[in-house]
């Protein structure tokens, strides 16, 4: 039985870290139906430029966030009125595309920049500490990354809902023609948009450098889990994304659990299982 | 004043269409003749760390070599062409095929992990071009080819060791240890992983006979998020020592979340993870300790056939002058055209593709890896060199790898003695 609670638990931590790789897509798409295939990649990006603030200023990852956010934030608004809104427009394939070429350019270039040597970011002891209770251990950063993400949804949920800012992303995203006819710059409301996804990407990018070692080509990968939680949880959805993520992770703890081979797979088969039985996820607000 | 009449045209003509036909290609004698040497690696992606110090080597080679080559009394220059496969054995196929009916080299070589040098040494059989390859355990290179043990191959070659020299220094370093003969595996869902992790052929049945308990919850796939599952099952197992092929990112996952579930083996012996100094640094601290396979240190009593710098200076002159740790591809790189060198002195007709392969064939020459002589390999076409076993242990200012086990290759010497971990 403690067992199976402990497979639980360790499914829902995961599901945190996937909530939080996947945030800043479900944002993105949810503003402007941006499917941003550089996510991934962006992540390492910030996870490297971590390593970097920590190198020179000398202090604790958490620390370097205060530099990275900005930073990943410029970064995005940068990106997103530099080059993604010359793609936007009723075709989704250009900014498809053009993302695609990111990914490739953003490796390659962290490839040149930091070689292909493994890199970690140094928490010190967070990165085995502990807590127990009654036989199940549980780390203490995989629970604040949880801690981190339902923190993270929360605040996106609130800039969305209770702030100017919020209601300029949610006009942009009901009607562009409309929102610009109403006095709003669609381009730098995307831009801002994108700027803080690439500001949410900057923390996950920061925790995932602190779990486990990271190179310039581990990217894709992650990119898959972040997709796959934006669609379980309904495109557009911030807690849906959350939920989503949560899914997945316990999915595959459970899958993990009878067979190691079956770990992605019963991921997989959660996320068919969703799509089949509510094709628009489980807390769609994008009517198709 | 000529004037320019229509067999004038005519005649030109004829000589410009039948030029190629008359003048064939030969080698122009009035400079040296060349030699293309084709040479396939990782230079990026995710394998790029075996191939970072190409640059290097070839550098050195190409120095090495602007005095040419001698054969049969005669002054040869070797070219030595690079290309990237960017850790993707499509591409590695592609520009092989390109070197070959491209560049027309004469040799192709290709090194690091079989997703290089199987499909530069298929593209090599199939074109009928000699090849030679290193850097990858020779079961996934020879059977991972189709190869048959009782035929072989016609023109592609490869040295390097084996899974059972693997199994056989894991073993040496745990018996060593002294501690519980209880062995959690960590293998993944692809090459190696399968490999290594083989019912009938992998670590299962030599550990069993060895008399080591492994406990095997089954693959999984590469660039894992959660190892818990694991880590319960090896606690519930008792095992005391972890072991495994794996890439750096799965091993520092696991490695963190077996500290945080209060799982801590005394020995720790991983394949791939934990080769270069990079991957070490990375898991600060808790990357001292760790024990790994070794296929070569600048403490291997060998020297260069070709420039008779041992292995320590060929280790040194590379840190100094890229300003980075030595690590074991550097070894076989130098290693690799060291034989290329030597198939081009000795062959009978460097023009002949056959001559060519015939010499590498009857290579007998120690290299700064070991002995390569594809005579008396495990299969046809395999060479393999020795292998040792050792731990990361902390010299001071940085974790250095250190050898402790050579009963497999006792001429390598040991550099220190085990540490538990923990």
């Amino acid at each position: 039985m403690i067992e199976w609670v402990g497979v639980i638990v360790q499914g829902t931590l995961l599901g945190g870290l996937y909530a939080l790789f996947a945030a800043g897509l479900s944002l993105i798409f949810g503003v402007m139906r941006l499917v941003n295939i550089a996510h991934g990649d962006l992540i390492v990006l910030a996870a490297y430029l971590g390593l970097s603030t920590t190198m020179m200023l000398d202090v604790h990852p958490f620390v370097a966030l205060i530099v990275v956010m900005p930073l990943m934030a410029g970064i995005g608004y940068a990106l997103q009125r530099g080059v993604l809104n010359q793609t936007l427009g009723p075709d989704i394939l250009p900014p498809l595309l053009v993302t695609f070429g990111l990914s490739v350019i953003l490796q390659n270039a962290l490839l040149e920049g930091y070689t292909a040597d493994p890199q970690k970011l140094n928490g010190g002891a967070i990165e085995t500490a502990s807590l127990s209770a009654g036989g199940l251990a549980v780390g203490v950063l995989p629970l604040l990354t949880f801690v981190v993400a339902v923190a993270m949804i929360a605040c996106l949920q609130w800039i969305f809902y209770k702030t100017s800012l919020g209601r300029g992303f949610r006009a942009v995203s009901d009607n562009q023609d409309i929102a610009q006819i109403m006095g709003l710059n669609k381009a730098h409301v995307f831009g801002l948009a994108m700027a803080l996804a690439l500001a949410v990407t900057a923390i996950a990018g920061i925790l995932l450098g602190m779990r486990t070692s990271f190179d310039p080509a581990i990217g894709g990968g992650r990119l898959i889990f972040g997709f796959e939680a934006v669609i379980i949880g309904g495109l557009g959805s911030l807690w849906g994304t959350l939920a989503g993520g949560v899914i997945l992770g316990v999915a595959q703890t459970i899958g993990a659990k009878i067979d190691p081979g079956w770990q992605l797979l019963a991921g997989h088969i959660a996320f068919l299982v969703v799509l089949a039985v509510r094709p628009n996820g489980l807390f769609p607000r994008v009517e198709h | 004043m000529t004037t320019t009449t229509r067999r004038h045209v005519l005649a030109g003509l004829a000589a410009w269409v039948a030029a190629p036909a008359i003048l064939r290609s030969t080698r122009a004698y009035a400079q040296n003749p060349t030699i293309k040497v084709g040479f396939v690696t990782p230079s990026t992606g995710p394998l790029a760390g075996f191939a970072e110090a190409d640059d290097h080597i070839l550098e050195g080679l190409r120095a090495h070599f602007a005095g040419g080559v001698m054969n049969n009394g005669k002054s040869y220059n070797i070219d030595i062409i690079k290309k990237d496969s960017q850790s993707n054995p499509n591409r590695a196929a592609e520009v092989a095929a390109d070197l070959i009916l491209g560049d027309e080299v004469d040799i192709i070589t290709a090194a690091a992990t079989p997703d290089t040098t199987n499909p530069v040494a298929d593209q090599a059989e199939i074109n009928e071009v000699p090849c030679i390859t290193t850097d990858a355990p020779w079961q996934p290179y020879f059977f991972g080819r189709g190869g048959n043990p009782a035929e072989g191959f016609q023109y592609t070659y490869h040295f390097f060791w084996g899974l059972e020299d693997v199994i056989a220094n894991f073993t040496g370093l745990w018996d060593d240890s002294g501690v519980t003969k209880k062995v959690g595996g960590l293998f993944p869902n692809d090459a190696d992983g399968n490999a290594w992790g083989d019912p009938n052929l992998g670590l299962p049945p030599a550990l069993a006979a060895a008399g080591y308990e492994l406990t095997d919850p089954g693959r999984f796939q590469p660039l894992n998020d959660d190892f818990s599952n694991f880590i319960s099952a090896f606690k519930d197992a008792g095992c005391e020592i972890v072991t495994g092929v794996m890439i750096p990112p799965d091993f520092g996952t696991f490695w963190s979340q077996a500290a945080q579930q209060g799982f801590n083996p005394k020995v720790a012996t991983i394949g791939k993870a934990l080769l270069f100094p990079s991957a070490i640094e990375a898991l600060g601290p808790r990357g001292v300790g760790l024990t790994t396979e070794i296929w070569w240190s600048p403490n291997h009593p060998f020297v260069s056939s070709l420039t008779g710098i041992s292995a320590g200076d060929l280790a040194v002159g590379y840190s100094s002058a890229t300003g980075r740790p030595w690590t074991q591809p550097i070894g076989f790189k130098h290693a690799l055209f060291e034989v290329v060198a030597d198939v081009v002195s000795r062959s009978e007709d460097l023009d002949d593709y056959e001559a060519n392969t015939a010499a590498i064939k009857s290579t007998n020459i120690s290299t700064i890896v070991g002995d390569v002589n594809w005579s008396t390999g495990p299969v046809p076409n395999v060479s393999k060199t020795p292998l040792v076993s050792g731990q990361w242990q902390d010299n001071g200012d940085g974790a250095e790898l250190v050898i402790t086990n050579n009963k497999h290759a006792p001429q390598i010497p040991v550099g220190g003695e085990l540490q538990l971990l923990g």
